[in-house]
């Protein structure tokens, strides 16, 4: 089964309807609860990182009987240092984005703790791959 | 604690979720950052903030979160009340401080996660 959505940057509307509707999937699919919080929280995450800090994005969500593959690619700045990026605490966030409860340096850690695995990609003002995946 | 004691407690309206007041919830978080509410392992809890926002609401849905209670006489909007309805949420709103409101519920039994 495949999914994509788009995501729009600055949009925080609809930020988490991608993740919502994966987990109704989900859901239908008779997965652990435990795992099923996992996945949507990781994919929230990446989410909220595309509307907070790139111009659009795509996901683009695979799942078959084993595993979830979740593709969060955008098109924006980029990260010039995933390794510091990866650490917690560390934020560029703008001031809006903080205002909306968010922009507190935990997104990428909270997505590492909360995949099987996890892959980024970034090119400075290209923009960012992040590959997650979490096994059944 | 039931949420109908929680909403007694906080002289809170109920504008989601009604018929869901003999719930029991066990534990409650107090938190404006949606980032920190999205690190907790624990799901049986009621989310007490003063954010008031769409995100607020999603957040709760990820995290596997029945509950919130917004503080600070904030009002959800119609946005926020539909989507929460979608997800089968209970909506409590409160004219009470975060902090009054947290320890009117410590003191009533609601445990803390940490």
């Amino acid at each position: 089964m495949k999914l994509t959505f788009t995501i729009q940057g600055g949009d925080f509307t609809n930020a988490g309807h991608p993740s919502s509707e994966v987990k109704k999937v989900l859901k239908q699919l008779v997965i652990d609860g435990k795992t099923i919080k996992n996945i949507v929280i990781a994919l929230y995450e990446a989410e909220v990182n595309v509307v907070a800090h790139a111009w659009k994005g795509t996901v683009t969500v695979e799942i078959d009987e084993k595993k979830i593959t979740m593709l969060v690619e955008d098109e924006g700045p980029g990260i010039p240092d995933i390794a510091l990026a990866m650490q917690a605490g560390y934020s560029t966030a703008s001031k809006k984005v903080r205002e909306m409860g968010f922009g507190a340096g935990m997104g990428l850690p909270n997505i590492k703790k909360n995949t099987d695995e996890l892959f980024i990609e970034s090119e400075v003002d290209k923009g960012t791959k992040v590959k997650m995946i979490n096994y059944f | 604690m039931k949420l109908k004691e929680i909403a007694a407690v906080l002289n809170a309206t109920i504008s989601c979720g009604a018929d869901k007041l003999e719930e029991e919830v066990e534990m409650g978080y107090s938190s404006d950052l949606m980032s920190d509410v999205l690190t907790l392992d624990t799901d049986n809890l009621i989310l007490i903030t003063g954010l008031v926002n769409l995100q607020a609401i999603r957040t709760a849905e990820m995290a596997d979160i029945r509950a919130i209670v917004f503080v600070r006489n904030k009002k959800a909007t119609e946005q926020m009340i539909e989507l929460a309805g979608e997800n089968g949420l209970v909506i409590l709103e409160s004219p009470y401080s975060l902090f009054k409101s947290s320890g009117l519920l410590f003191q009533a039994g609601l445990k803390p996660i940490y």
